[in-house]
């Protein structure tokens, strides 16, 4: 955008400031809810009406519950494998998709983008009857399965975003100076599209770590993740363990974040938004 | 089609065959069966008599599900019409700012959207309810100043106001409780691509609009909004198909008078067992979005939008 | 038969239904500075890509040094290439850069560091070796992608207009340094431009190429003073084209009618006969401009138009109703040297063999 100042004139001027006050608004809109789940996780109370003391019971309790690090454990090994496959499998996909032109491209690439437009729970339905009329086992790894279904759509999407502003003169010069094809991706691709793929990764890791309706459906008994334990303890009933949990969560959600800023700034210059 | 050698063939195959293998068995394979099933019926322990009818697509003329899936529109089309009238000036915000504020302001709009779906949820569920954050105000200090000032100002304007503030709102089980949680969780998919739009805009045209004489309200309408109008449209697809196929938001903050389409399916697959009915159900559901989504691309196609 | 250094034969490239390079053979010899001048799209480079093996021919051979390419891939040629972009890998340091060929032959440690340092001193770049490429200048940039090819000993270097993005006095002096740098490598050079200019400066043979065929094939003198047809003729330097007919056809002298009222006086050309038509070439500096006419075949004109262009004066003088020629004087004198003011009736005469004689 370019810098060009308007005139401001006394009208311009109250324009502005009701934007100001939209803008303040509108964060104080988004971080409400979750300031209020921070600040009642310390509270005496259980209702998230009135302060009565601060605590950190509810943390004790939090860190005490077993069902919870048991959930905690699923949702990280489904997560890590399920990220692990699809960014292999989106990537090639990805490499595919941005450098070769073949019969069926078309279908392929729809295929491929389909897992993001189509919602949840339609997901999760299609998943689940599959499962069923394949006499599958629900469990963990019907649940990683799906996971990995949906995700490498997301890692292709975002691979393909760096993928296409790699400069292909790099692969000539490799293969000019006598890198054959394996070398050219080792020494010279691979190393300039990290960035993106890792970007896929941590995506990928979030959606999996995240996913509730999938998970839901594809899921066994015992092999429950965090999100499916939080759905069961809020529909028992609200209680301030909950509200530490997500605290907890809160923050290993913004770790997350400025892990991938990290990232970022490895791979390019600024933030690209995801 | 390009001549390829043996070698390129290879390695083409090599690329695509995990990610195709992977998803015509996971997702075209699962996607042909519900469509199949759609057409079957519910056998008598919940498995399926397969079949060739339309009986469980005409289920949908039943007002019941008619009305309800009025509703899950109605809900979206709400969602995403409160989305833009709050997103777009945000975006407008934070696109005007300086740059160096710019990429803080995008962080600080996107760590809320990391933070779990569910958790989000459970939040406005603990502002919205009976003995919630705004109604403990409500029936609590709220109520004991209306009593105060009852007592100390003796007008009858006061008692509509004291017994109003007796009960809580009944915001918990709302369509409007819905609503908010729905906006609140969608509201960056819609600010985001307007940001988008609205950054790449070359503000240079709103000084040659104002030099032919349109004044503020004109330039907006003329010039920025239309040419920002992709971004609109992205993100008025990416609000409106997720909240059309909710489930979590209408299950924990809307009531049983609140269903949306999403808890239909749900109840049909796990209470209900009718795989057949649910499956209909879904497929119509992914039509109407693949029709919003046909929609996009061919309003979408004009400008370059990403 | 001798080895050339690169042979084409026959070379066609299709694109679908796109022709970019239409039959073309040419013969490149050893350490020849060869250049293939063209406008855009006219299929140079991708005759460089063929040669180089990042295409591979529709039909025809490629031969390097008398070996038949057939479907070799680029890194088992016997040549380099100094790409338009430079192509330096930016995640690795330049010493990384300029050893990459090297590393990739799996040439000992030993061998390697005292060559690249070798390369980037002959460039003129030394103690870079540890920067990366966004730290360096467009012309470091470009001097360090020479290095990265030569340090290879190609058989054939090929340029793919390396200077593009360089100042104009930068460029100037890249061009002096290049053809030097050739000489003392030996090396073949193929160099592809769109500049006549720097192709006149540098090469030892141009091809002029338009889409994708080979129109004129020759030493810088022979392009510029004896252009084969009308487009080298227009493309290489500045040309008045004269059209007419032919009048009468002697054993030493010519006479073509301009516009069928001018009469031009031209050596003997061949092939031709009376009235046919015609076209005579003439470069604008190689005319001179007088009041008075110095022999019998001086050409008649008016002065339409002066423009002082520092080093020259340029004249558009008005032969015919439908004929101007421009004639360049040298300002040889110091100070307002317009001679012939616009308006002004005026005599043109040159040497007989400096106009070319072209089917129209």
């Amino acid at each position: 955008m370019k810098s060009t100042r308007i005139k401001k004139k006394r009208q311009g001027r109250w324009l502005d400031r009701l934007l100001t006050a939209h803008g303040i608004a509108g964060y104080l809109f988004l971080y409400l809810p979750i300031v209020i789940l921070v600040i009642f996780s310390f509270n005496t109370s259980k209702y998230a009406g009135a302060w009565r003391g601060f605590t950190l019971d509810w943390y004790k309790t939090l860190f005490a519950n077993r069902s919870i690090g048991a959930a905690l454990k699923n949702s990280l090994i489904v997560a890590g494998g399920s990220t692990l496959i699809a960014t292999i499998f989106g990537t090639l996909a990805a490499l595919a998709m941005e450098r070769y032109d073949f019969r069926g491209k078309l279908a392929f690439d729809s295929v491929l983008y389909l897992p993001i437009i189509i919602p949840d729970i339609a997901m999760a339905v299609m998943l689940l009857l599959f499962f069923i009329l394949a006499h599958l086992q629900l469990g963990l790894t019907t649940i990683v399965i799906s996971h990995i279904a949906f995700n490498i759509s997301f890692v292709a999407v975002v691979v393909r975003a760096r993928l296409a502003f790699f400069d292909v003169t790099l692969e000539e010069a490799a293969r000019d100076l006598y890198a054959d094809e394996w070398q050219t991706f080792r020494r010279v691709t691979l190393p300039l599209i990290m960035p993106g793929i890792l970007g896929g990764a941590l995506l990928a890791f979030t959606l999996s770590i995240d996913d509730f309706v999938i998970t839901f459906f594809t899921a066994g008994p015992g092999s429950t993740t965090l999100p499916l334990r939080i759905y069961s303890m809020v529909k028992l009933g609200v209680t301030p363990e909950i509200n530490a949990l997500s605290s907890m969560m809160l923050l290993f959600s913004m770790a997350l974040v400025f892990l991938s800023i990290m990232l970022q700034k490895g791979g390019g210059s600024g933030i690209e938004i995801v | 089609m390009l001549p390829r050698s043996r070698r390129e063939t290879t390695r083409l195959l090599f690329l695509i065959s995990p990610s195709l293998f992977w998803l015509t068995l996971f997702f075209v394979l699962p996607l042909l069966l519900v469509f199949a099933i759609s057409f079957g019926q519910r056998g008598t322990y919940g498995g399926v008599r397969w079949n060739l009818t339309l009986e469980n697509y005409g289920r949908f003329l039943d007002p019941l599900y008619l009305r309800i899936f009025g509703r899950t529109i109605v809900i979206a089309l709400t969602t995403t019409l409160i989305c833009l009238l709050a997103g777009y000036p945000l975006a407008y915000f934070i696109a005007t700012r300086p740059a160096r504020w710019r990429n803080s302001l995008l962080l600080l709009l996107m760590i809320p959207f990391w933070t779990n779906f569910l958790i989000r949820t459970y939040a406005w569920l603990l502002i919205l309810r009976d003995h919630g954050l705004i109604n403990t105000l409500w029936t609590g200090v709220l109520h004991n100043f209306m009593l105060w000032a009852a007592a100390a100002v003796p007008l009858p304007l006061w008692d509509p106001l004291v017994s109003a503030t007796a009960s809580p709102l009944p915001l918990f089980g709302s369509n409007l409780a819905i609503i908010i949680g729905l906006v609140y969780g969608w509201l960056p998919d819609m600010v985001l691509p307007c940001y988008a739009a609205i950054e790449r805009f070359d503000f240079s045209l709103v000084e040659a609009a104002q030099d032919l004489y349109a004044n503020r309200r004109k330039t907006f309408l003329r010039v920025i909004l239309p040419l920002t109008m992709p971004g609109i449209v992205a993100g008025s697809i990416l609000v409106f198909i997720p909240s059309l196929g909710a489930y979590v938001t209408p299950d924990l903050l809307g009531g049983a008078k609140s269903v949306m389409i999403g808890n239909v399916i749900y109840s049909q697959f796990m209470s209900a067992r009718d795989y057949p009915f649910g499956s209909a159900i879904s497929l119509v559901l992914m039509a109407v979005m693949l029709i919003g989504t046909l929609l996009y691309f061919r309003l979408g196609t004009e400008n370059e939008v990403n | 038969m001798s080895e050339y250094a690169v042979e084409l034969n026959k070379i066609t490239k299709h694109f679908g239904p796109v022709v970019a390079v239409d039959g073309i053979s040419i013969f490149i010899h050893d350490g020849e500075f060869f250049s293939l001048l063209g406008p855009s799209g006219c299929g140079k480079t991708t005759t460089l890509r063929l040669i180089a093996g990042f295409e591979l021919p529709t039909a025809g051979q490629v031969f390097i040094g008398g070996q038949l390419q057939g479907d070799t891939p680029p890194y088992r040629r016997p040549v380099n290439t100094v790409f338009q972009n430079y192509a330096l890998f930016p995640h690795m340091s330049i010493y990384q850069n300029v050893a990459f060929g090297l590393e990739m032959k799996k040439t000992p440690k030993q061998e390697t560091r005292p060559r690249v340092l070798d390369a980037l001193e002959m460039v003129q770049l030394p103690g870079m070796e540890k920067r990366k490429p966004n730290q360096l200048s467009g012309g470091q940039q470009q001097r360090v992608a020479l290095a990265r090819a030569l340090i290879n000993r190609p058989k054939v270097l090929l340029l793919d207009e390396p200077l593009g993005a360089l100042d104009l006095k930068l460029r100037q002096a890249m061009q002096l340094e290049l053809k030097a740098l050739q000489h003392r490598v030996g090396i073949t050079f193929v160099y592809v431009t769109h500049d006549q200019e720097e192709a006149l400066t540098m090469s030892d043979r141009i091809a002029v190429m338009s889409e994708g065929r080979v129109l004129q094939l020759g030493s810088p003198e022979e392009i510029y003073d004896r252009p084969a047809n009308r487009f080298v003729a227009d493309f290489i330097g500045e040309t008045n084209f004269l059209g007419g007919t032919i009048r009468t056809s002697g054993p030493d002298e010519w006479v073509v009618m301009v516009d069928g009222v001018l009469p031009v006086h031209l050596p003997a050309g061949e092939g031709l006969r009376v009235d046919e038509s015609v076209t005579v070439a003439i470069r604008p500096e190689k005319i001179s401009i007088h009041v008075e006419p110095p022999d019998s075949r001086a050409v008649p004109g008016v002065v339409a138009e002066v423009v002082y262009t520092g080093t020259d004066t340029r004249y558009l003088v008005r032969l015919t109703e439908r004929t101007m020629v421009t004639v360049r004087q040298q300002n040889i004198g110091v100070g307002p040297a317009v001679r012939f003011p616009a308006g002004v009736q005026v005599h043109l005469h040159w040497r007989p063999e400096s106009a070319r004689l072209l089917t129209a």
